[in-house]
C-alpha cells in the first residue's frame, strides 16, 4: 500500500512538473519566441540582471519552490525505481529509501532557503 | 535418486532494458525515457547548486555562469533540452496510459489481435510529433537566434 | 449427410520451396561450459512451421536436440522460444512467413536453461500461484457445497475473458524489460491473471490479492513498455490488464473507486423436465 501512495504522488508530481517545467523551459529557451510576441524580457535570460529580477517576484518564488519539490520527488522516486529493479537485498533497499528521502529533503531545504532568502533580502544581493 | 541439475542462468540483465529484439517502439521509448530521466536528474542536481550560487550576490552568480559559457556546456544544455522535450511528452503519454485511459476496452481476442499497445499508438505518434516540433524550435533558439 | 473426403495432398504441396539454415543455441549441462550455436540445413515445404523444422532436425540430423512441444497448434504453450529476435511459439510461426534464410533460435531469455531450448518455468509458475489465481468468495460454504450458480452476464464475461485466454507459455516474461533484472517482480502473466480474477463479477478476492499486487515488486514495476502484449500469442494483452490494475488503485486513492457488487447465487431449477426429443446421454464411463 505504501508503494501505491508513493507512486500516486509520482504521477501527481509528474503532472505538476509538466506544467511548471514547461513554463520554465519556455522562458529560458524559447525566449526569442516570447520576445517576438512581446512577452520577453529582452536580452540574455541568464544575465544577473534578468535572474535577480525574477528572483524578486512572488510568482517566481512560489513556482521555483513548487517545481523544486515536485522535481526532487519525481526524479528521486524514479531513480529509486530503477535501482529497485536490480534485484537488491531488502537491507540495501531500505538504505536506498532512507538515503533518497533524507538527501531529497536536504536539497529541498537548501533550495527553498536560497529562494526565500533572496526574495526577502533584495538589498543583500 | 535425485539428480542435481545444473541450470544455466539466462537473465538478460540491464541489456534487456535497452532492447535486444524486434519489439514495438514503446519498448524502446521506455528505454529512452529511463535514460533521459537519469540525464535530467543529473543535470537537475547540478542545477540546484549552480542556481543556489546566487545567494552570494551578482558576483557569485556571474562567476558561476562564466564556467558554463563553453561550447561543450552549451551542447550539453541542448541535450538536456532534447531530453526534457522527449521525457515530458512521453511522460504525458505514460500518465494517460498508466491510468488506463486511451487503451480501449477489454474485448474477446480475435485474430489478428489488436492490443492496448496498438490502440494507444496514435497518441504516442502524435505526442512524438509535438516533441519534435518543440525540439526544432528549441534548437533554433539555442543555436541560431 | 453429404460425404466429405479429405482433400488430396498435391505433390506440389510437398515440394521443397527453399533451404533454410537453422542456427540453434545448444547447451547441455553435463558437457558444455557455455551455450554454443549449431547450424542445420532444413528443406522447407509449404506450411512448415518452425516447430516442424525442429522435428525434422531431430528425426534426420541430430536426435539429441532438446526442446519442449506438445500440441503443435498454439494451444498448450510449450514451445516458447526466442526466434529471430522475438519470443514466439515455434508452432505458431511458419518458416516462410519469417522471411529469412537463417532462423536463429535461442531458449527463452530471462529463464534458466535446462538444456538446449528448454527453459525452466518453475519460478514463473510460483509467481502465478502467488497471486491466488482462483475464485475467492466470502461465503466459503457456498463454494464448497453449492446450492446454485453464481450469476454472470455476457457483458461481465467480456470484462475478463480476454485475460482468461492465457496459456502460460511464458513469452511475456521473456519480453519484459523489468523481468530482465528484477528477480522479485511478479511479472506480466501473473499480474494479468490477478486482474482477470479481480474483475470477475463472481470473485471477491481483490482485497486478499492487494498486498502482493501493490507491493514494491508488484504492478509499480511495470512502465508500460508494452512488449508483453506485443509477443502474446493469444491476444491476452497483459500490459492492458496491468494498467487497469494501476487505474483501480489510483481511483481508490482518489476515493472515486467503484465498488464491485458481489454477484448473487441463482438457485438450481428444482424440477428439470427433459425434452423427450433429445436422446439421453450415455452412462458415464468415469466414476
Amino acid at each position: 500500500m505504501r508503494e501505491s501512495t508513493l507512486w500516486f504522488w509520482h504521477i501527481i508530481a509528474g503532472a505538476v512538473i509538466f506544467v511548471f517545467l514547461g513554463l520554465h523551459m519556455f522562458i529560458m529557451h524559447l525566449e526569442s519566441i516570447l520576445g517576438f510576441l512581446g512577452l520577453g524580457y529582452g536580452g540574455d535570460v541568464t544575465s544577473a540582471q534578468s535572474v535577480f529580477m525574477r528572483s524578486q517576484q512572488g510568482f517566481y518564488m512560489v513556482t521555483y519552490i513548487v517545481l523544486l519539490g515536485a522535481a526532487l520527488y519525481h526524479g528521486l522516486y524514479g531513480f529509486r525505481n530503477i535501482l529497485f529493479e536490480l534485484s537488491l537485498s531488502r537491507t540495501l533497499e531500505k538504505i536506498i529509501n532512507w538515503f533518497f528521502a533524507l538527501g531529497g529533503l536536504a536539497l529541498f531545504i537548501y533550495g527553498t532557503y536560497v529562494t526565500v532568502f533572496i526574495f526577502f533580502n533584495p538589498t543583500a544581493v | 535418486m535425485k539428480v542435481e541439475v545444473k541450470h544455466r542462468k539466462n537473465k538478460l540483465g540491464i541489456v534487456g532494458w535497452i532492447g535486444g529484439g524486434r519489439f514495438g517502439a514503446e519498448r524502446y521509448a521506455y528505454a529512452l525515457h529511463r535514460l533521459t530521466g537519469l540525464g535530467i536528474l543529473a543535470y537537475f542536481l547540478l542545477h540546484i547548486f549552480v542556481t543556489g550560487s546566487r545567494i552570494g550576490g551578482r558576483q557569485s552568480w556571474e562567476s558561476a555562469m562564466a564556467n558554463f559559457k563553453t561550447p561543450l556546456f552549451k551542447f550539453g544544455e541542448f541535450l538536456v533540452f532534447l531530453a526534457f522535450a522527449y521525457h515530458a511528452l512521453n511522460g504525458l503519454r505514460l500518465i494517460i496510459t498508466e491510468l488506463g485511459f486511451m487503451l480501449g476496452k477489454a474485448q474477446r481476442p480475435v485474430f489478428p489481435y489488436v492490443t492496448s499497445v496498438h490502440r494507444q499508438r496514435p497518441l504516442f505518434i502524435g505526442l512524438m510529433i509535438v516533441a519534435a516540433i518543440i525540439i526544432i524550435f528549441g534548437g533554433a533558439d539555442f543555436y541560431f537566434i | 449427410m453429404s460425404e466429405t473426403s479429405a482433400p488430396e495432398v498435391q505433390s506440389s504441396d510437398l515440394k521443397v520451396i527453399k533451404n533454410v539454415t537453422f542456427e540453434i543455441l545448444r547447451y547441455s549441462p553435463e558437457k558444455d561450459e557455455a551455450p554454443r550455436a549449431q547450424k542445420f540445413q532444413v528443406p522447407v515445404i509449404k506450411g512448415m512451421t518452425v516447430l516442424d523444422g525442429l522435428l525434422w532436425i531431430k528425426e534426420n540430423l541430430d536426435a539429441s536436440l532438446a526442446y519442449r512441444s506438445s500440441c503443435r497448434m498454439g494451444v498448450c504453450g510449450s514451445c516458447g522460444m526466442f526466434i529471430n529476435g522475438l519470443p514466439r511459439l515455434a508452432c505458431n510461426n511458419q518458416i516462410v512467413h519469417l522471411n529469412a534464410d537463417t532462423i536463429t533460435i535461442k531458449p527463452l531469455p530471462n529463464y534458466n536453461i535446462i538444456r538446449d531450448l528448454v527453459p525452466d518455468l518453475e519460478g514463473f509458475f510460483d509467481k502465478h500461484e502467488s497471486i491466488q489465481p482462483y475464485m475467492i468468495r466470502e461465503q466459503v460454504e457456498e463454494l464448497n457445497n453449492p446450492t446454485g450458480e453464481f450469476f454472470q452476464s455476457p457483458d461481465e464475461l467480456v470484462d475478463y475473458i480476454q485475460f482468461a485466454y492465457c496459456i502460460k507459455c511464458g513469452l511475456c516474461l521473456s519480453a519484459c524489460p523489468t523481468v530482465a533484472t528484477d528477480d522479485n517482480f511478479i511479472g506480466p502473466q501473473a499480474l494479468a491473471q490477478a486482474y482477470r480474477y479481480n474483475v470477475d463479477s463472481r470473485d471477491e478476492g481483490a482485497k486478499e490479492r492487494e498486498e502482493e499486487l501493490y507491493s514494491s515488486h508488484g504492478v509499480w514495476r511495470c512502465h508500460f513498455a508494452g512488449a508483453c502484449s506485443d509477443v502474446c500469442p493469444k491476444g491476452v494483452d497483459p500490459a492492458f490488464a496491468i494498467q487497469l490494475l494501476k487505474q483501480n488503485m489510483f481511483m481508490q486513492k482518489l476515493h472515486v473507486h467503484k465498488q464491485k457488487p458481489a454477484t448473487h447465487v441463482i438457485p438450481w431449477v428444482a424440477e428439470h423436465i427433459p425434452n423427450e426429443k433429445i436422446p439421453k446421454a450415455p452412462e458415464r464411463t468415469v466414476k
